[in-house]
């Protein structure tokens, strides 16, 4: 709770940040809230009993619950922005006059995101997706002198306000087939339903189909998936880093509270064809799509859609109890790491030659030694290789699928990520095997700060890959 | 702790390699590779030869998930550890005379592979035994990519993918064979010993077999998956080709004796026979396109391919001589592929070519290379009192007992052996003089420190083959026993 009251305050705040005259405050102070706020996170987090116990006590009567569930993704979505802000430097430098606007929408944002990882009634969910979507409209446009920015912040908005009519269409056909939005009593009026009332199950379902729909759009599942390439591409680089893995994080940690706490063991065989169904078009979709791209940030942007499919996974084998929330915990954290090294060098390459095809990443290795090591660190672990965090969550994934017996997809997941091994070596042979265009191997600029969270992301990485039970305290099956 | 210090080590001394500049890292990689052979050695010396696994470490490495970092020694696995360190100085060594750009990275890579390598052969559980496949592979991509010929580029990916395909593959194989061990309501584990205990049944280890033993028939290779291999060879510095040939090749069969043999012996029956066809084939075919070839390095690659497909067979044959063969066999095809390629790397160093036609009477001025390229040469042809015709022997025995035909197809590697091998001698050291045979110098003193060494393995190999076999006997017992269950 101290969380979202602290973001939200300091994000009204720094709004009035932005009437000084000099923006060189502006990073410091949102740097400092969110490393108090991932602090106070850590520093609550409760390391007794299971993780996904839904026994803490909850605010506003019972519509936000800050259990270990919350806590953990909340610091995960906190770390997360915590890393990728810094590699908005350069906006600093330029004296962007809507700096403070920026932060406070992206705190703001950040907001919605806990809200999403905290509900306890489908309300809080709803108000959470919007308060991050909103926010994330307007940063998709952020540059407005540029059409691709703008085209993004379209084609988001429209997409997105479809979905969110779709899901809240879905969420008053819940209400009206079982009379409440809290996420424990839906639960029980779902599973009773069926024997009360049973000409209003149909309700139920269809209610049920159409948030999953909704949030597949959030999460840019296939077959919903296809403003993502264009929006990434559009976007700023560091609110595309942003898009990809707090929203994501946020939008399948509250999928995955959804579907385990209120239609876990009533209505699955309902919803579990169609999720499968999600899955395999989106591992599928994500990865060709991924193959034939020669701009790194839409491939990055193809393969956040593979890793939407991989994290279905662990919904469909969702079990109470059983490793799926671990695999989910995990793997968004290893995937959001990587993503924000990835966004971070393709940011720092592109300000300073302008492209962020693959192109322009050759010979980076030559001039520069730590950006190549972490994009190299990073697109090892997003394709899963070992000593890399990226490993740990796939093994993590598929032993939990493997565990509820969908051996077919897990071997269907595995040939996936081996085609995900042929785009994740491209930016690595770019660097390493290319030699730079003539002229343009000046090396890119990097700040000590930036040098200095480069290599704490990369610390990160190889430590989940090499001692994947340091955060096995907070899971604690 | 032995164990995990051999681990440890070289990744230690490669971390160490980045605060060092120049051409002193190549001197302190050395170094650091001396230490890691002196430390396999005391362990070796400290050995007891029994079946039983020793300097065990089993920490929890994954706790909610059952599984463990447990590594541990048989004589198997003691072999190729002993293989390892004693071949990564001499590649150093040999890689002296080149100067590489960026040497701390290329030194720092080579010595992390050793880790990786070594990893594999220590693991006693599953997923440990993955995880250094997998970090084997990586810089040996980077150091064949970065510092390869001119199309390393196709070639490094080709060789990526193909192998990463395969181990996803066995990946997959582990974690069914991991949820098995739960079957019955027990906990659930990826410890060597429990994949051992399981029982499962013929169609399920038929295509589990299908699953593991296609990342080791890429990594060896097999026949029809080994295209990667000869451009990777060919494409690759000389110190990436000897670790590929040398040792990493060594995983893909060692991988077959300790995670396929044992835990799916009916799947294995079941596909042998497909096995031992596609090895006989694989020989036969390396042996012809052998013959076709003018470059050096590619001459070996495919004389390698040959001389494994009967390694392969040898060890399907399921007996205790084919199984002894392949291990004896692995030292020894180790010792001389290292050794042939450098002698084609010092050739080539000097006259600036690797292809045959070009080359011819190098032998007057060079009295010691010809030896030294003679002795590991008849090595790899299987020479009695070589290396090559232990291993070779028991191996082609072994085949024999599996069928008396296949066993005499296959004994056309050493004849085709003979062929090829002695053919290129002929055309490069002997022969009518070419341009370069009056000015080619001899070997220098670092060469010959590293062709010592090798040759004194042709002959301990070749004359003491005893002092290998006995380590190994246990745990190839052990194997046959668990096969015949």
């Amino acid at each position: 709770m101290l969380s979202i009251i602290l973001l939200s305050v300091s994000g009204l705040a720094n709004l009035f940040l932005g009437f000084l005259r000099s923006n060189r405050l502006l990073l410091p102070a949102v740097l400092l809230v969110l490393a108090v706020v991932f602090a106070v996170n850590i520093s609550g987090i409760d390391t007794t009993g299971p993780l996904a116990a839904w026994n803490a006590s909850p605010y506003f009567n019972g519509m936000l619950i800050f259990d270990r569930y919350a806590q953990v993704f909340t610091a995960v979505v906190v770390l997360t922005t915590l890393l990728l802000l810094p590699f908005s430097h350069k906006y600093v430098r330029e004296g962007n006059p809507n700096l403070a606007e920026y932060y406070s929408l992206m705190l703001f944002s950040l907001v919605g995101a806990i809200m999403m990882v905290s509900y306890n009634n489908l309300l809080i969910l709803f108000l959470g997706i919007e308060t991050l979507s909103i926010a994330m409209y307007v940063l998709a446009g952020s540059d407005k002198n540029n059409l691709r920015s703008n085209e993004a912040a379209l084609k988001y908005f429209l997409m997105g306000s479809f979905a969110t009519g779709i899901l809240l269409f879905g969420m008053a056909l819940i209400y009206g087939a079982s009379g409440t939005f809290a996420l424990d009593q839906l639960g029980v009026a779902a599973r009773a339903l069926p024997t009360a009332d049973a000409s209003l199950t149909p309700m139920l379902y269809i209610g049920i189909l159409l948030m999953l729909i909704g949030i597949g759009f959030k999460i840019s599942a296939a077959p919903f998936h296809f403003w993502t390439p264009d929006v990434y591409e559009g976007a700023p680089t560091i609110f595309t880093g942003f898009m990809s893995t707090v929203v994501k994080t946020a939008g399948i940690a509250g999928f995955f509270k959804l579907l385990l706490v209120a239609f876990g063991d009533n209505t699955m065989s309902l919803w579990l064809p169609t999720l499968t169904a999600m899955l395999v078009l989106t591992l599928l979709i994500g990865n060709v799509g991924a193959v034939a791209q020669t701009n790194a940030k839409r491939m990055l942007a193809y393969s956040s859609i593979s890793h939407a499919g991989y994290l279905l996974l662990a919904l469909v084998a969702l079990r109470s109890g059983n490793l799926s929330s671990n695999a989910i915990f995990f793997y968004s954290l290893a995937y959001s790491v990587a993503t924000v090294a990835a966004f971070a060098v393709l940011k720092l390459v592109h300000d300073q030659r302008g492209r962020d095809d693959y192109e322009g990443l050759n010979g980076l290795a030559r001039t520069n030694p730590l950006l190549s090591f972490a994009m190299t660190v990073a697109m090892l672990s997003l394709a899963g290789i070992p000593l890399t965090g990226g490993f740990f969550g796939k093994f993590y994934l598929f032993a939990a699928a493997a565990q509820e017996g969908y051996i077919g997809l897990v071997i269907f997941a595995v040939v996936m990520s081996a085609v995900g091994i042929y785009y994740y070596l491209r930016p690595i042979i770019a660097m390493y095997m290319r030699s730079a265009p003539e002229g343009d191997n000046a090396p890119v600029e990097v700040g000590g700060f930036q040098s200095a969270v480069l290599v704490l992301l990369i610390a990160i990485t190889v430590l989940l890959g090499v001692m994947p039970g340091i955060v096995e305290g907070v899971l604690n099956v | 702790m032995l164990t995990a210090l051999l681990l440890i080590w070289p990744v230690a001394a490669a971390l160490l390699l980045h605060f060092v500049r120049g051409n002193a890292a190549r001197a302190l990689a050395f170094g650091a590779s001396l230490v890691e052979l002196a430390l396999a050695v005391f362990m070796a010396i400290q050995f007891q030869v029994n079946s039983q696994p020793q300097f065990e470490i089993n920490y929890p490495w994954l706790a909610s998930v059952g599984i463990n970092f447990h590594i541990g020694i048989d004589g198997l696995s003691l072999l190729l550890v002993l293989l390892t360190a004693f071949l990564v100085p001499l590649i150093l060594l040999a890689s002296f005379r080149h100067d590489y750009e960026n040497p701390s990275v290329f030194y720092a890579l080579v010595l992390f592979m050793q880790t990786g390598l070594i990893g594999v052969f220590v693991a006693m559980d599953a997923f440990v035994f993955y995880f250094f496949w997998e970090v084997a592979l990586i810089p040996i991509y980077f150091l064949a990519g970065v510092w390869g010929g001119e199309r390393r580029v196709q070639v490094t990916l080709k060789f990526f993918i193909y192998t990463v395909v395969g181990s996803l593959l066995m990946l997959a194989g582990f974690v069914y064979l991991y949820y098995m061990t739960g079957a019955n309501g027990a906990v659930r584990s990826s410890d060597l010993a429990a994949f051992y205990n399981l029982r499962l049944s013929a169609a399920e280890q038929s295509w589990v077999f299908l699953l593991v033993f296609s990342a080791f028939a890429v990594k060896m290779p097999i026949f029809p998956l080994h295209s990667w291999q000869p451009d990777t060879y060919e494409q690759s510095p000389t110190p990436a080709t000897m670790l590929l040939s040398g040792i990493m090749l060594k995983m893909g069969i060692y991988g077959t004796m300790r995670w396929v043999l044992p835990i799916v012996p009916l799947g294995v029956s079941q596909w042998s026979w497909v096995v031992m066809i596609l090895a006989v084939i694989g020989i036969i075919y390396g042996a012809l396109i052998a013959i076709r070839q003018r470059d050096m390095k590619r001459l070996i690659a495919f004389s390698s391919l040959s001389h494994v497909g009967l390694m392969i067979a040898g060890m399907f044959s399921l007996t205790a001589v084919g199984l002894q063969g392949t291990a004896v066999q692995m030292l020894a095809h180790g010792v001389n592929v290292v050794g042939m390629f450098f002698i084609s790397d010092i050739i080539e160093r000097r006259t600036g070519t690797r292809q045959i036609p070009e080359l011819g009477g190098l032998t007057r001025a060079t009295p010691l290379l010809s030896v030294t390229f003679l002795v590991i040469l008849l090595g790899t042809v299987a020479l009695p009192l070589t290396n090559g015709f232990v291993g070779e022997f028991l191996l082609l025995m072994g085949v024999y007992q599996y069928n008396p035909w296949l066993g005499a197809v296959a004994g056309l590697t050493i004849i085709f052996g003979a062929v090829y091998l002695l053919r290129m001698f002929q055309r490069v050291m002997l022969g009518p003089d070419s341009s370069f045979s009056s000015v080619i110098r001899d070997l220098t003193g670092a060469e010959l420190a590293v062709l010592v060494p090798l040759i004194l393995m042709v002959f301990w190999i070749g004359l003491f083959p005893g002092t290998f076999l006995h380590i190994s006997e246990p745990a190839v017992n052990k194997l046959l026993v668990l096969i015949n269950r």
